[in-house]
């Protein structure tokens, strides 16, 4: 995940707007690595989670452009140490019945969730951090994946961890 | 007051005081001509819908004012795609309406249905698909609101058929309800202070400082302000293919073009210098050749309207978000303060020397033609330059003819110019002198076009007959696509593919007679100036000439594609060129 940064974007909630984000995106060049849009609390607005591969070009041209576009209102990079990231997926293992307790045994190791069970294969959800995710993954390869979805992530800033007590006396020293 | 969405649409244009549009009807933009015969809105029916963008850009060019087309779905949405590609590159205020197929047809592969906005995303500013007849005049608001604020450009408004027959309750928004509306759209216009007078500082610490003048000090009606600044300072200006007459060429301080073709004396200047101004030019690849060998030794003060330009080819030491005329205007002030203050810049006499020792040894020069000898390209264009009004306007095509029209014209005055920069349309210069001679009919208009060019969208000049709009075209004719001819000749070992076009077919003269033009044909010099004077007092029609040139003339100089503007190739008569 080196050279991927995560963006922010505060969108117009309007038709076509997902469209304008996405082909300013290849029409410049750049690399979407994995993509979340949905509404926020306020429905004029969606909130658009990139995460971009950023050896493709400049951090800094990308929001820039993307800046230029008409519905696009806010753009926060999000830092890795600086926020909250958490993904979704959806994986299908097969688990015979003699490596079904294996399965179910690391499901619970990763605080997932078995959300469908057949014959010789479960359905596991699991949400947390992209690199638990990741971790999962790799177990579960062992078994045999036969299907796996995953959401993209989502972001939001970390929190200032200070009592404002203490930060506004900070402020005033600084 | 009750109105169809066509006249909501047509009363919004009024609303915004549009004089003239350019277009041509169909099926799905029916509902909207029917209300134009009642509105006092000028309306100009182009031949095809690509000569009614380019006609809008035109305009647009030469009056400040955004340029209007209107036309109809599908097809006619499609062909007018090159002119807002081309208006994107260059920055031209544009406002396109497109007729859509009805709104419960679209998805449906309707008759001349097409995603208009879908294709037109990445050549307009922005665009819209109105859905409901009540937000017609808010939509129009915003469209011209984007296109002429920040940084110009085109935008498209796609109204379906449906829609232009519902009925609405008129409304005209105010500036608060169509900034309510575009809570993401706040174009910053006024420098950083900060900024300001740190490039201040460095233009008075500079040595060999040039000013890198490009297309958005005209955007910006900043060419007074320039001036002021240049002659503040009395620092060299060179003035991009899309600033030509944003700084006047006979003045002292002007060192022309520079570029792939530009002046050597304007090319070396940029490279040798230690401070580069950029005032709303982009670093365009047909400017820095070899971005890494551009101009070493200098820092560059970069200003534009548009953050994304700062820092996308060239690092800027000194970035400034701003509208060029009033960072200027700032920029001036400061700049004359420290002066004031005692501040003084360091003696630049030896810089100047040089620079007039490259102007006097390496002037623009062509072997000029001996009786009986075909006709030289730049020797037409001087002609024309010299027995035509100081403030003509002139159109270009693109390619070598466009390459020497601005070479060898004196632009002394902003406006002036009129051709396609950055995408480059062949086909530009007749529907685009016909706009500008629409928006500007006190003025003489001139375009220079090239015998490919001139194939691509001669068919306008019926439009201009038909309308009354005596425009004038210099066709320079040397039988071949002249730019190809000469990379196929420098680079290709003069392996000539596909490049010939022939003199005499189609036959030029005939052509524009069978348009309503007067045409004539030029073969000799001493007939250039004389058939000139005669398109000159023809004022009730367009004019064309035919100049049979020669088709082995070459642009000079030329720095080849990819390489450091230090190779910089001059005309041959010179010498080796470069450093």
């Amino acid at each position: 995940m080196s050279g991927h940064h995560t963006l922010s974007v505060l969108v117009e909630n309007k038709a076509g707007v997902l469209a304008r984000v996405a082909q300013l995106f290849s029409r410049r060049g750049y690399n979407i690595y994995s993509l979340a849009v949905a509404p926020t609390d306020d429905d004029r607005f969606s909130r658009i989670t990139i995460v971009v591969d950023v050896e493709s070009s400049p951090l800094e041209q990308i929001t820039k452009q993307l800046f230029k576009l008409i519905n696009v209102v806010k753009i926060s990079e999000l830092a890795p140490d600086q926020a909250v990231e958490r993904e979704l997926m959806l994986l299908t293992v097969t688990a015979s019945p003699d490596a079904r307790s294996q399965v179910i045994e690391l499901v619970q190791v990763f605080n997932g969730t078995i959300v469908d069970v057949g014959h010789d294969q479960l359905t596991v959800m699991l949400a947390g951090q992209p690199v638990k995710l990741d971790d999962f993954e790799d177990l579960m390869r062992a078994y045999g994946i036969v299907e796996l979805q995953r959401t993209g992530r989502v972001a939001l800033p970390r929190l200032e961890r200070q009592a404002p007590r203490l930060r506004s006396v900070k402020g005033k020293a600084g | 007051m009750k109105l169809t969405g066509a006249q909501a649409l047509i009363k919004s244009l009024e609303m915004e005081q549009v004089e003239v549009m350019f277009g041509l009807p169909g099926g799905a933009i029916l509902p909207v001509y029917d209300p134009i015969i009642d509105s006092p809105i000028r309306h100009i029916l182009v031949r095809h819908e690509q000569g009614a963008g380019h006609m809008a850009e035109g305009y647009a060019h030469v009056t400040g004012r955004p340029g209007v087309a209107m036309v109809t779905s599908g097809p006619a949405a499609t062909n007018i795609v090159t002119p807002l590609c081309d208006a994107y590159m260059d920055s031209i205020p544009m406002v396109c309406i497109t007729g859509q197929v009805p709104s419960t047809a679209i998805g449906s592969d309707a008759f001349q249905e097409c995603d208009t906005t879908g294709i037109t995303m990445s050549v307009t500013k922005h665009n819209w698909l109105i859905t409901d007849a009540q937000d017609i005049p808010m939509i129009v608001r915003q469209a011209f609101h984007i296109a002429t604020t920040g940084r110009p450009g085109p935008v498209l408004v796609d109204i379906p058929k449906d829609i232009s027959n519902t009925m609405m309750d008129w409304y005209w928004p105010t500036d608060a309800d169509v900034a309510a509306e575009l809570p993401g759209y706040k174009p910053n216009t006024k420098g950083h202070p900060r900024m300001i007078r740190e490039a201040a500082r460095l233009i008075l610490e500079s040595h060999r400082p040039v000013i890198y003048a490009g297309g958005g000090i005209l955007k910006a009606r900043a060419a007074e302000t320039l001036k002021e600044l240049v002659e503040l300072t009395g620092i060299h200006v060179v003035t991009t293919l899309m600033a030509r007459g944003a700084f006047p060429d006979r003045h002292p301080l002007c060192l022309g073009m520079p570029g792939m073709h530009g002046n050597y004396s304007a090319v070396t200047a940029m490279q040798q210098s230690d401070l580069l101004i950029a005032l709303g030019s982009r670093f365009d690849d047909r400017v820095t050749g070899k971005v890494g060998a551009f101009a070493p030794d200098a820092k560059i003060i970069h200003v534009d309207i548009d953050p994304a330009e700062l820092g996308k080819v060239r690092r800027p030491d000194v970035p400034i978000v701003g509208d060029c005329r009033l960072v200027i205007e700032e920029l001036v002030k400061v700049v004359r303060d420290l002066m004031a203050s005692g501040t003084e810049a360091p003696d630049r006499t030896a810089w100047k020397s040089t620079i007039s020792g490259w102007q006097e040894r390496y002037p623009l020069t062509y072997e000029q033609s001996l009786d009986g000898d075909s006709l030289k390209p730049q020797f037409v264009l001087e002609q024309l330059r010299d027995s035509t009004p100081d403030d003509t306007i002139v159109v270009s095509g693109v390619g070598q003819h466009q390459m020497w029209t601005s070479q060898y014209w004196k632009f002394d005055h902003p406006y002036t110019w009129v051709n396609s920069g950055g995408l480059g349309t062949m086909g530009f210069a007749v529907p685009a002198a016909i706009g500008a001679k629409v928006g500007r009919p006190d003025k003489m208009v001139w375009a220079v076009d090239g015998d490919g060019c001139f194939q691509m969208t001669a068919q306008e000049l019926v439009t201009a007959s038909s309308e009354r709009i005596p425009v004038k075209i210099a066709i320079l004719n040397n039988a071949y696509l002249g730019m190809v001819r000469q990379w196929q000749e420098m680079f290709y070992e003069e392996r000539y593919s596909e490049v010939y076009l022939s003199p005499d077919l189609p036959d030029y003269v005939k052509w524009a007679e069978a348009m309503g033009c007067v045409g004539f044909r030029v073969e000799s010099p001493e007939e250039v100036l004389p058939t000139i004077e005669k398109a000159n007092a023809i004022d009730d029609r367009p004019v064309v000439i035919d100049f049979r040139t020669d088709s082995r003339e070459k642009v000079y100089p030329m720095v080849p594609a990819g390489s450091s503007n230090d190779d910089i190739v001059v005309d041959p008569s010179q010498g080796e060129g470069g450093r």
